[in-house]
């Protein structure tokens, strides 16, 4: 099986600060990947590297391309997409120019049909498609999010806490339709501390801590693991219950 | 007070106000998508001028010569940074825009000037070459520090400044210059003669802000430059290159300078080192604005337009005095309104 996304042996410092050690880990198509781990673990570093917005040290590849001479423009355009823990929408723009500049890279003919499908996929943004990002409320901010990296047709799909400051109706709306998006043929690459509900819809999970892969297997051997569900699943009690 | 002076005041104000709008509206665009401050803007508009003005007595302006040489440069540039990883593609892309396009120009300026030339001719090469320096100073001076703070690039910019205005005594001499009028047409309404150089700067003017209307409001390549504005970083990952956009960015602003020049030429002698007063005043038209504002600077350049005429009829000796003071209270203000943020570095 190739992987569409490997990494292998990823070094990455902040100045003289290791944050990320030798972590390496692969996507295959059509898989639902999740690395779960504490605040400050290294996750979001390690997904901002493999975007290209921070720089490592180690070997990226995805869809068989060498990763590393890629600025971000160039790796949005081989089908790589990040949804940034910040979301970084454009707040004085309304919405449907949003979605309209998340395929930019993309042909116009091509970006309409990929427009129906982002509004069924979120009827709440089709509703609000005139209204100005930054108005949003947080839910619809990362549905905003999602939906603007969907409209560049990605072949693998980065979520950085999707589930972040957000209602559990809506983090249960949001996870599933990161379920359906392997349906549609998109690759999720998912960093969640919120455990319980990314072991739920992932396929294989990697255990980060103080950055390093601690422990990585299927999903549900993970969830499965006393270690981990005293470390992560133990803390998930409050606002889980939705899911 | 008599009412004839004053509606001639009124028009001069809002002719030259026009003129401070669209310089106005290039810096706060400029500033919006680059974070840099466009002090030789100013520059832009006298090299634009003074450009036609000598294409118009038929000879050559040294500024093309400039615009093959930063050509080079940026080639050079161009290939230093892509060294690790030189495709065919972006080595053909490079060729075309920092050897070809200039060296064609150059041929081109050659071939077609004359004292005979009509004056659209020379008003196209003038914008082409301006054009072309906008572009390269981008590459050159500040696309490789993109990414530094308001500060360093203001520095920069104040180096360009100086750079480009030396130049400009050496390519133009000390001496003022006059360029021709686009129309020798005039209309008269009750006491006031509208000549069809001001008529043609109104047009312009208002043109050339619905243009940027439409292009911000309804093209995709507008709406990247409005999103590089908003959010680099969100830019960037949807594929937009925020160096594409500085080059936009920087090759409208320089256009809209040379416009400005070509279009006040005909009405007053211009010297190698006006152009930077001109500019200023845009600048405090922008600063009114608060660097964000389109429509709040187009206004407020018609009102610094205003203002500099009735001070230079009733008080000529403090009339620079007068208009940059406006800015004063303005900034007090914004000042006292807006709360203290750190500068954010992305």
């Amino acid at each position: 099986m190739s992987a569409l996304l490997s990494v292998t042996d990823v070094h990455i410092s902040y100045g003289k600060v290791e944050a990320v050690r030798g972590v390496s880990l692969d996507v295959a198509d059509n898989e639902i990947v999740t690395i779960i781990g504490a605040n400050g673990a290294g996750k979001t570093t390690l997904l901002n590297a493999i975007m290209g917005v921070l720089p490592l040290k180690g070997r990226t590849s995805f869809a068989g391309v060498d990763m590393a001479p890629l600025d971000i423009e160039d790796r949005v355009a081989t089908g790589l997409s990040l949804v940034p823990e910040h979301r970084e929408l454009f707040g004085t723009m309304n919405v449907e120019d949003n979605l309209e500049l998340g395929a930019f890279r993309i042909a116009k003919a091509i970006a309409a049909t990929s427009l129906e499908r982002v509004y069924t996929l979120f009827p709440r943004l089709k509703e609000r498609r005139k209204q100005l990002a930054g108005t949003l409320s947080g839910g619809e901010q990362q549905m905003l999010a999602m939906g603007r990296a969907l409209m560049g047709a990605p072949k693998l799909l980065m979520l950085d806490e999707p589930s972040l400051g957000l209602a559990p109706i809506i983090v249960a709306d949001i996870f599933r339709i990161v379920g359906e998006l392997r349906a549609a043929g998109v690759s999720v690459l998912l960093v969640e501390q919120n455990a319980q509900a990314a072991l739920q819809i992932a396929d294989r999970a990697y255990v980060m801590e103080l950055g390093e892969f601690v422990l990585s297997g299927t999903a549900k051997d993970i969830a499965a693991n006393k270690g981990v569900a005293a470390s992560y699943l133990g803390f998930q009690h409050e606002g889980e219950s939705a899911i | 007070m008599n009412t004839t002076i004053m509606l001639f005041l009124l028009q001069d104000g809002i002719t030259n106000g026009a003129i401070y709008a669209l310089l106005g509206l290039a810096l706060v665009l400029v500033f919006a998508v680059t974070r840099v401050i466009l002090i030789p803007q100013g520059e832009f508009v006298t090299y634009g001028a003074l450009s036609y003005a000598m294409l118009a007595t038929g000879q050559v302006p040294g500024t093309v010569r400039l615009a093959v040489a930063m050509g080079l440069v940026a080639f050079a540039l161009d290939l230093f940074f892509a060294r690790k990883a030189l495709h065919a593609r972006l080595v053909l892309r490079s060729i075309a825009l920092n050897i070809v396009f200039p060296f064609a120009l150059l041929g081109l300026v050659y071939a077609l000037v004359g004292p005979n030339t009509p004056i659209a001719v020379n008003i196209a090469l003038a914008l082409l070459i301006v054009a072309a320096i906008g572009l390269f100073l981008y590459r050159i001076a500040f696309q490789p520090i993109a990414h530094t703070s308001v500060l360093v690039l203001l520095i920069a910019s104040v180096g360009c400044h100086l750079a480009l205005q030396g130049l400009g005594l050496v390519f133009f001499g000390a001496e003022g210059l006059r360029g021709p009028a686009l129309s020798s047409a005039a209309v008269t309404a009750g006491p006031l003669r509208f000549t069809g150089q001001s008529l043609a700067v109104y047009g312009l003017t208002v043109g050339f802000i619905v243009a940027l209307w439409l292009f911000f409001g309804y093209t995709r390549t507008g709406k990247a430059l409005r999103a590089t504005a908003v959010n680099r970083l969100g830019a960037r990952l949807v594929g937009i290159r925020t160096t594409l956009s500085g080059q936009i960015a920087f090759l409208l602003a320089s256009v809209i300078g040379a416009i400005s020049g070509i279009l006040i030429v005909p009405i007053t002698t211009l010297y190698y080192d006006t152009g930077f007063l001109i500019g200023l005043k845009g600048f405090i038209a922008a600063i009114i604005g608060g660097l964000v504002s389109y429509p709040l600077t187009a206004v407020a350049a018609i009102l610094v337009g205003i203002v500099e005429a009735f001070s230079s009829f009733y008080a000529s000796n403090f009339k620079e005095v007068i208009v940059f003071t406006l800015i004063l209270p303005v900034l007090v203000l914004r000042s006292l309104a807006a709360p203290q943020v750190e500068e954010e570095k992305d």
